[in-house]
């Protein structure tokens, strides 16, 4: 299997901790320099950018949340004036903001190219031709993808999301031989094949790059059972460039972190120290090559592992485990990122205190379906039937509009939704992933 | 003139309606009429009771939405078109009702109706100029 950059997906350890470092000291330079709120943070600290010497100084740096992101909203910590940014993404927040990241014409160019790596990694060569069903728009899924795929010099088709009925007779009459999908997507597609009673041989897809969401080994073997291809991992955060952030292999055994671009860290998120490789806990990365938005020591949420031994593959760079959860409440459902904070903020608009509420995500068949449950109170209670269907409307519309998916709203009985110390659970995934 | 009305939210799942009689019953109360509106996914228990006050109480203490609400009772003949010419009194004025339930008492011969409507005070006034019997609410919860 080709290696899209051997250059540096096969460095030796000396080789890439001296270049990591060298990017770090750039990075960190530049941050202090043009943002203000990372200038704060290092001299509060009492850090200058010359005490970063090497990638080992790494832990000594600040880290960023998401809410620093929210408190600059929209265009807080860019390093560049607006004059340099190309392009600007954004994907939901947890209460209705948005987060928003900004590209420099060479982080596109750094995009494309970590991009052209993931691609590459399920075996895809400018040869092939690549249907990428990722969505295109404020998400960084579409473009991403695309301009990776690009790169490589594959006959890219930006068919977007949705629409399978379209997707599957371009697939067909294309001849499309690569995939990029939400895992649970490809599962949809293959079910509809199979009712539809196609043709197989119509079919020339040989494999798959599956992201933006979680998805079990299970469900990998469904896909490649059922579509028939080779099902990779792929991983990635808007905020620290979108796809591109890691992806897997054909060996299947974690995903290979593009780690000359976004140094990753595994911490315990309670005390925020640093574990050693094997250990499970927060992937942390640092961006070393980004010019508008980089992010030191980025807390993505993400619960997972980091390997360091070389891969049979031939690629050096550190690999992480296939994302097992989070550390915070936030939820993926068909691709789109849920937190119930933000179901919280529609109840709001009904009164003062937001009655109690509870997610419920199943998966019937291929597809996500969340459920939201709402328990009646006195003040939204009527004696008529009409109103309280009204009101359930509203409150789908409302959740529908927040959210970007379908929900459907049941409005339960007081007390009825399980309370642990005298805090209501506010998730439940009964999805199998 | 107004009687009160108990309304209860339910969800429309086995034994909602068993367990709200069972706190009714181990609180005294006597249920008078009882109308159920359901739909697919929830029920709204509509009741009269001799005692409005302390059924609600005593719903809420157990954890129900409970509201009260005012509705009219009026007594009509319990005979071929008895309900039909009072709707067509309060259709005439141009009341419109949002629901209905009947009840029959043990003393009188009566067919007892219980009308929800908007504006109560309009209501009484037409069924009661078209010669209607509106009851007392002591009189309903007495029955």
């Amino acid at each position: 299997m080709t290696i899209w950059n051997p250059k540096y997906e096969c460095m030796s350890d000396d080789e890439k901790h001296r270049l990591q470092g060298v990017r770090l000291r750039e990075t960190v330079e530049h941050v202090y320099k043009n943002v203000p709120f990372y200038k704060g943070k290092m001299d509060s600290m009492g850090i200058l950018p010359g005490d970063i010497r090497g990638i080992d100084n790494l832990r000594d740096l600040p880290f960023t949340y998401k809410t620093d992101l929210r408190e600059h909203y929209p265009y807080g910590l860019f390093a560049v004036p607006m004059d340099e940014i190309v392009r600007i993404h954004a994907s939901s927040g947890t209460t209705g903001k948005r987060t928003v990241v900004g590209y420099t014409r060479e982080d596109i160019e750094v995009w494309a190219e970590v991009c052209a790596r993931t691609i590459s990694s399920c075996g895809a060569t400018k040869s092939d031709i690549l249907q990428n069903a990722y969505g295109y728009g404020l998400f960084t899924g579409g473009l991403g993808i695309h301009y990776g795929g690009e790169k490589i010099g594959m006959s890219v088709i930006p068919i977007s999301g949705g629409n399978t009925r379209r997707q599957l007779e371009i697939m067909m009459d294309f001849q499309s031989t690569v995939i990029s999908c939400t895992p649970s997507y490809a599962l949809y597609l293959a079910e509809v094949i199979e009712e539809s009673g196609t043709d197989r041989s119509k079919i020339k897809l040989k494999a798959g790059i599956f992201g933006a969401e979680p998805w079990s080994e299970n469900m990998r073997r469904d896909i490649e059972k059922r579509l028939g291809v080779l099902a990779i991992d792929i991983y990635g955060l808007s905020e620290i460039i979108g796809p591109g952030v890691s992806q897997e292999c054909p060996e299947k055994c974690g995903l290979h972190i593009n780690d000359d671009h976004f140094v990753p860290e595994i911490i315990d998120p309670d005390t925020e120290e640093v574990l050693e490789y094997g250990k499970q806990g927060e992937i942390v990365f640092t961006t070393i090559t980004k010019k508008a938005l980089p992010l030191l020591r980025y807390r993505t949420r993400d619960i997972s592992r980091l390997y360091n031994e070389p891969c049979a593959c031939g690629r050096t760079t550190y690999r992480m485990e296939k994302v097992t959860g989070r550390t915070d409440d936030m939820l993926i459902i068909r691709g789109v990122n849920v937190f119930p904070t933000q179901i919280e903020s529609v109840l709001l608009e009904l009164g003062e205190t937001a009655p109690h509420y509870q997610l419920i995500v199943t998966r019937a068949g291929t597809m996500d379906a969340l459920e939201v449950q709402v328990e009646m109170t006195d003040s939204l209670f009527s004696d008529e039937v009409r109103r309280i269907e009204d009101l359930e409307k509203k409150l789908k519309f409302n959740i529908e509009s927040t959210l970007a998916i379908s929900a459907k709203v049941t409005l339960v009985e007081p007390k009825t939704i399980a309370r642990s110390e005298g805090k209501a659970q506010r998730v439940i995934d009964n999805r199998d992933l | 003139m107004l009687v009160k009305q108990i309304s209860v939210f339910l969800e429309n799942k086995e034994g909602r309606v068993a367990q709200v009689t069972q706190i009714l019953s181990e609180s005294d109360i006597n249920i008078r009429a009882l109308s159920i509106a359901d739909t697919t996914e929830f029920g709204i228990l509509r009741l009269i009771v001799d005692k409005p006050e302390l059924a609600e109480k005593a719903l809420k203490a157990d954890g129900f939405t409970v509201s009260i609400t005012e509705v009219i009772a009026v007594s009509i003949k319990d005979e071929p078109g008895g309900l039909a010419k009072a709707l067509k009194m309060l259709h005439d004025d141009k009341i419109s009702v949002e629901y209905i339930y009947a009840f029959i008492s043990k003393t009188s011969h009566k067919a007892n109706v219980i009308l929800r409507v908007e504006e109560c005070e309009r209501a009484i006034e037409s069924l009661e100029t078209g010669g209607f019997l509106v009851l007392k609410a002591s009189e309903v919860y007495d029955i």
